[in-house]
């Protein structure tokens, strides 16, 4: 099966069905056995006490928010150079989740913030860059909703994103440049990971766990989607069919047929 | 060539003459350095070291509020959808609009910023500072804002939108602009540095801008 035998939609829900029980069931067990590792395995900081835990559920939130927008990309990619309509439905269907995770590393670093660095919130670069990555998450939400006929939206929202992509990282670099308190990267580094295997492995677990609840969430966005994209085909359909005549049941779909 | 020229009167010529044309945006822009006073206090040495971000924002502000006119008057009467089929470049005819824009709406801002400067206490530096990186900064607004004027051209109100699609965007353009506005010295590399980073991002305007805005005018034109 390759990705344009997905295009069918019916064939893709058909997959979808197949898949998701098992992505759920997977999803609950890495974050069990991740929250587990987290809260009893895993040592407490000497300096950082308890509150070390956080970051548990803070770097992988951060990872996954920049993925949402990696996956907004490539889908981006896909709706304007092969018109994949199930591209246009990916991309929708990853804002509000890149959207959520953006926010709750935000939140959770703010948590974490006070306790360690005694407020919560600095004009940091990375906590700058996730704030401006939230708010182009939100403005890219609110296009979408502005745009009433999906196919236009989609290679509309499409641009911005694209363009958004290389205004992230002219934004890491400038912000970088303009002020930085927050550590340097200590897991991908040149000479090795900067943190020990007792808290390296729950973080890996974390992170494997959020990326499961990534695949499950988008996959069921996606089936919402796409069974809305059919409410509405099929609402311009039945006014179409009965034009003006019973307009007390069509009233709702006259809008969207008007166009 | 003749068509490119007469394009370019034509939008010159509309945008000062719709809807109170230049000296709105000067307007606006002095209003908005006018209010900052009153919230932080008359405090001179405060104003003047705040004073440079002052403008920048002002002008910011400025041009954002141009923006959505763009295009979206053209769309109203049809003549996009004519320069659309026109069979000429596009992506041109973005660049030629966007350069009449800034012509008749970001000019008058970079020749403001000198008077309006004295209102914050900047110094005879400061004033050259400013006055250049907006100079070489404020069309690169434009050219981004082009991005948000073309995504958002098929909404009737779309104004607010396209600043919070457009405002991200200009965050690189503030950052280097200002710390090279406030370096205190033009042959310093406090200047040099952030000064050579705003022209690559006016550079890198001209490339994105009319790329994006003229996809985008393709996908709403029906």
């Amino acid at each position: 099966m390759t990705l344009y035998d997905l295009a069918n939609p019916t064939r893709f829900l058909k997959l979808v069905k197949a898949v998701l029980p098992w992505l759920i069931v997977a999803t609950v067990a890495a974050l069990a056995v991740g929250l587990y590792f987290a809260f009893f395995v895993a040592p407490e900081d000497y300096q950082q006490g308890q509150t070390v835990r956080i970051m548990f559920v803070h770097v992988p939130a951060a990872q996954l928010a920049l993925m949402c927008y990696a996956m907004m990309a490539l889908s981006s990619i896909g709706s304007l150079v092969w018109k994949h309509p199930l591209a246009d439905v990916s991309a929708k269907a990853s804002a509000p989740i890149g959207a959520a995770f953006t926010f709750l590393a935000l939140f959770s670093g703010a948590v974490w913030g006070k306790p360690m660095w005694g407020t919560f919130w600095v004009w940091d670069a990375r906590l700058t860059s996730f704030l401006v990555l939230l708010i182009m998450y939100l403005g890219i939400i609110a296009l979408w909703k502005a745009i009433e006929d999906p196919i236009k939206a989609a290679k509309v929202n499409a641009i911005i994103t694209l363009v958004g992509v290389i205004n992230v990282i002219i934004i890491k670099f400038s912000v970088e440049w303009w002020n930085t308190l927050h550590q340097p990267p200590s897991i991908i580094r040149a000479d090795g990971p900067a943190i020990h295997s007792s808290i390296l492995i729950p973080l890996g677990l974390m992170a494997l766990a959020f990326v499961l609840l990534f695949v499950t969430l988008h996959l069921m966005s996606m089936r919402n989607e796409i069974m809305r994209r059919r409410i509405r085909a099929m609402r311009m359909r039945a006014a179409s069919v009965a034009p003006a005549a019973s307009s007390s049941t069509v009233t709702k779909a006259a809008p969207a047929g008007a166009r | 060539m003749s068509w490119m020229k007469s394009l370019f009167v034509r939008e010159y010529q509309l945008a000062n003459r719709v809807g109170g044309g230049a000296l709105i945006g000067v307007l606006f822009f002095l209003a908005v350095v006018t209010i900052f006073p009153f919230g932080v206090g008359p405090d001179m040495i405060l104003l003047s070291r705040i004073g440079a971000a002052i403008l920048w924002i002002g002008a910011l502000l400025s041009t954002l509020l141009g923006l959505d006119r763009l295009f979206q008057a053209d769309r109203e009467d049809g003549s996009l959808e004519l320069l659309v089929m026109s069979g000429r470049s596009l992506e041109l005819v973005v660049l030629i609009k966007c350069a009449a824009h800034w012509a008749a709406t970001g000019l008058p801002l970079v020749l403001a910023t000198p008077v309006l400067s004295l209102f914050v206490g900047l110094d005879f530096q400061s004033i050259v500072l400013v006055t250049l990186t907006l100079l070489v900064g404020a069309p690169a607004l434009t050219l981004v804002g082009a991005v948000g004027a073309g995504v958002t051209v098929s909404m009737r109100r779309g104004g607010v939108l396209l600043s919070i699609l457009v405002i991200p965007l200009a965050i690189p353009i503030l950052i280097f602009g200002v710390s090279a506005a406030t370096a205190g010295a033009i042959d310093s590399n406090n200047f040099l540095v952030p000064f050579l980073f705003l022209c690559a991002l006016t550079l890198f305007g001209l490339v994105i801008g009319p790329l994006a805005a003229a996809a985008a005018l393709r996908v709403s034109g029906d």
